[in-house]
């Protein structure tokens, strides 16, 4: 196996530890932000689901995003 | 009645459909960015292997740049147009730009330590990129601290009063004496970095740009659903 790839001239642990922070950063960030999305989607679908009929088409006449309505609805 | 909801949406699932997207030329990118960075590029004669951290380093403090500039000019908008749609893009656009701040501090203080013998130093540019990040940490405390409103314009008033610094990140380099060279690629004239390093260092920025319009796009839906459950409210 080839060391030389993980102690990199002795800089290893250095540029090893930036990458690592850098990727590690990126997860959590998804992560989180995966979360929250998750979680409005299901207060919405959870809304959504107690309306009646003549709700959902007052709903879907909604002026902010209308295709959005119809993609959470889908997972209802 | 669901029934009918799904049929009619089975067409419009266009908003994840994008997200997947972004999210598979992401993960492409990056391999190949990764792949470039960490075996192809060749080593610096003077920073030898330690010249890679510039490839996390440089396309973090880019985009960081760019998202508090954009949202400083959305911000503009806000405050003039009362454009609320403005609101929700510079909001959902602030956590991917602090996070990338954040990494480009890291990866910097990481990257000084073999090259200048130090973590940290009063030096212009990072003393300015220090700003930069505390204005983004006030930026989204404004919106964890005050009632929407109040939020709003506390909010715009810091990113435009901020946009400030970032011309002062850019030419600090040039105006000051500090341990940073001066930029090496420049739009108007040649650059002075070869092609075996300007290569991985464009293709790990278009990775790391991929990934804050992912997130973006993900914090665009949250604040989006938001909007709609106080809508659904008034049914």
């Amino acid at each position: 196996m080839n060391l030389d790839l993980f102690i990199m001239n002795g800089y290893g642990l250095y540029v090893w530890s930036a990458f690592a922070f850098t990727l590690f950063n990126f997860l959590i960030l998804y992560k989180v932000t995966s979360k929250q999305l998750i979680k409005e989607e299901a207060k919405f679908a959870k809304k959504f689901e107690s309306l009646n009929s003549d709700q959902v088409i007052l709903a879907h006449k909604q002026s902010t995003n209308r295709t959005f309505v119809r993609t959470v609805a889908h997972k209802i | 009645m669901l029934s009918i909801i799904t049929e009619k949406t089975k067409k419009v699932l266009i908003s994840s459909k994008f997200r997947n997207l972004i999210f598979i030329l992401f993960i492409i990118f990056l391999s190949v960015g990764l792949f470039e960075a960490l075996i192809l590029s060749p080593q610096d004669y003077l920073q030898s292997d330690s010249v890679r951290i510039m490839y996390v380093h440089v396309p973090s403090a880019w985009i960081s740049l760019g998202i508090f500039s954009m949202i400083a000019f959305l911000s503009l908008g806000v405050i003039i147009f009362k454009n609320k749609n403005f609101v929700l893009i510079s909001k959902s656009l602030a956590p991917s730009g602090f996070i990338f701040n954040l990494i480009a501090l890291v990866t910097g203080s990481i990257w000084g330590k073999p090259t200048w013998g130090t973590w940290w130093a009063w030096d212009p540019r990072i003393t300015s990129m220090l700003v930069l990040f505390l204005f983004y940490f006030l930026y989204l405390l404004s919106w964890k601290l005050f009632e929407k409103n109040k939020a709003v314009k506390i909010s715009s008033y810091i990113s435009i009063i901020g946009v400030i610094n970032v011309p002062i990140i850019k030419y600090s380099v040039d105006w000051w004496a500090t341990l940073h060279q001066p930029s090496s690629i420049n739009v108007l004239s040649e650059s002075t970095i070869h092609s075996s390093m300007l290569i991985p260092l464009f293709l790990m920025t278009a990775a790391f740009a991929l990934f804050s319009v992912l997130i973006f796009l993900m914090k665009y839906n949250v604040e989006l659903i938001k909007v709609k459950n106080k809508g659904l409210n008034r049914i």
